[in-house]
């Protein structure tokens, strides 16, 4: 009775499982085999890589994806600094007001800037920063959920050590560089991932502010190049879709246990 | 030595993100409830006060409806099953399974990829004639169906394609739940020859309510800023049948550029994620206990 329905359950997850990869393994089998077999699907088709090199040349991909590499890596930075600052006084200092700000804080968490768009864009534009990289990232700069996290993972550190560093005259930003940021790396490393991914993935915002090949990024370039021209062949759009996850597809397949308990981690809160 | 930091210094420290915040959440939620009271500026007239006009607009568009219903819809649909489905991947992968690995994989992937580029692949498996779907419906001797241009299925068709993308997200909270569950509530149960339903029913269930709660509420917020996919798939067409209200608004805003109507539109939006807000708030804490 047990085995049966555990083979039954086992059978059950791997349907689903195969089901779930379907679109992507199709994908890959438009993409590298000639357009007459996309949808006939013989064992021995021929193997062709031509689709990457057409779709690289049919659009700037290049550029978007060098948009989007600058994007991400400036919105982490950025949002690393700032957000350890904040969620440094939040977690170790009283202060005038801290439950009231952080509330304010944590607003954003619900009312997320991608809700904002109409006033935002607006914001922007009065600022001339529309159609810019810097543009795109700005509102992404502070994070609620950053600070939020990093304030957990700051308080769960020892007072102890944070007093024998003052004991040894150590100042403020002394401490937080030696003791609080070494001793967060995995929460650190746990949002880069969930940061990187996320705007790498973004679209509406970026889709809103970009009017250009100068700032768009892959999400928006690809929707552009594969809506745009009537006459583009179906491969030719699979295998610019797989060229534009092709590095978080592959970051994750490498680091698959680090991304998945990075996600775990920052979904504890 | 709390106090080593002078009060001005901690301020200092929070300033650039307070500011930030302050300019692109906070001032932008109290701008556009203003604005929604204006009317939308035009050539060289500005905005002037026209009262609650935009929205007796929203209640007589029956775009607007549409949009709203369809959200409701795609909400009501997709939280129940993309959460339950969620919980058994979990349970499954807890399982340590033959194949853990390829199963995690599998649930996962979806989650890390653009939107906006398995849409496009989702596309073809809902083409009409030669699509996937429909080369499988046809050896099964059933009709082929146009998914995306028939307005009764265009919206279903927007739904699985969110189902599947979400599940693996929420799964991974499901795992990290029951991870740290402590496994002699397995030993006792299976030293009482409890069944596994009985198991997950009376223990793993209740021991879950905290993430389950917290996993709703995550996609209850996603039902109401999923629209990626549908500026791939079905551009809200056909006849709105699968627009949801950021999709609409994103039209109103910056496609026809109506200014006072788009920010009467956040706003509605913003109330309703106020209200899931305001429920996270108050029954989450009580309704977690173990």
């Amino acid at each position: 009775m047990r085995t049966a329905s555990s083979w039954l359950s086992n059978l059950a997850a791997w349907l689903l499982a195969l089901i779930w990869v379907c679109p992507l393994l199709y994908a890959v089998w438009a993409a590298v085999h000639p357009t007459e077999y996309a949808t006939r699907f013989v064992l021995f088709a021929p193997f062709t890589v031509e689709h990457f090199a057409q779709a690289w040349q049919a659009a700037p991909f290049a550029n978007y994806f060098g948009n989007t590499i600058l994007l991400v890596i400036m919105i982490l930075s950025i949002q690393l600094v700032i957000c350890t600052l904040a969620a440094y006084c939040f977690a170790r200092y009283e202060f005038l007001g801290k439950n009231i700000l952080f509330a304010l804080v944590l607003v954003q968490l619900t009312v997320m800037p991608e809700i904002l768009i109409v006033k935002n864009y607006q914001t922007l534009s009065s600022v001339g920063l529309v159609d810019t990289l810097f543009g795109i990232g700005l509102p992404y700069f502070a994070s609620a959920f950053a600070i939020f996290l990093l304030r957990q993972t700051f308080r769960s550190i020892p007072n102890e050590l944070v007093e024998a560093a003052t004991m040894e005259g150590a100042t403020s930003m002394q401490i937080l560089r030696h003791v609080y940021v070494p001793l967060a790396k995995p929460t650190y490393v746990a949002f880069a991932l969930v940061s990187v991914s996320y705007h790498w993935n973004n679209f509406l915002w970026p889709l809103v502010v970009s009017n250009s090949v100068s700032s768009r990024p892959l999400t928006v370039g690809l929707q552009v190049f594969s809506s745009t021209d009537q006459g583009i062949d179906w491969s030719i759009i699979t295998a610019a879709t797989l060229l534009s996850c092709a590095p978080l597809l592959l970051g994750f397949l490498i680091f698959q246990r680090q991304f998945v308990q990075s996600f775990m981690r920052a979904g504890i809160k | 030595m709390v106090k080593s930091l002078k009060q001005v210094n901690v301020y200092l420290l929070l300033l650039p993100a307070l500011v930030l915040l302050l300019v692109f959440t906070h001032y932008p939620a109290v701008a556009t409830l203003i604005d929604s009271f204006m009317s939308t500026p035009k050539g060289g007239r500005s905005a002037v006060f026209i009262g609650a006009e935009n929205y007796l607009v929203m209640i007589d568009d029956p775009v607007f409806w549409r949009s709203l219903i369809n959200n409701l819809w795609f909400a009501a649909v997709t939280i129940p099953i993309s959460v339950a489905l969620s919980l058994v991947m979990a349970l499954w992968v807890n399982n340590k399974l033959a194949g853990t690995w390829f199963l995690r994989t599998s649930f996962f992937l979806p989650t890390i990829l653009p939107m906006i580029a398995v849409a496009n692949i989702w596309i073809f498996f809902y083409t009409p004639g030669y699509g996937l779907i429909n080369q499988l419906l046809q050896t099964f001797g059933f009709s082929s169906r146009n998914w995306l241009g028939d307005p009764s299925l265009a919206l279903g068709a927007v739904i699985v394609v969110a189902i599947w993308k979400q599940s693996g997200f929420f799964m991974i909270f499901y795992l990290a739940a029951l991870q740290s569950l402590s496994p002699s509530y397995r030993e006792a149960a299976d030293i009482e020859g409890a069944s596994s339903w009985y198991f997950f029913r009376r223990i793993q269930w209740p021991l879950l309510m905290p993430t389950t709660i917290f996993v709703l509420i995550n996609a209850v917020i996603d039902a109401f800023r999923m629209v990626d996919h549908i500026f791939v798939m079905t551009h809200g067409g056909p006849d709105n049948a699968s627009s949801v209200l950021l999709y609409y608004l994103y039209e109103i805003g910056f496609k026809f550029w109506d200014q006072g109507y788009a920010s009467a539109l956040t706003v509605v939006l913003m109330g309703a994620l106020a209200v899931i807000g305001l429920v996270q708030f108050f029954a989450l804490d009580r309704k977690a206990h173990y």
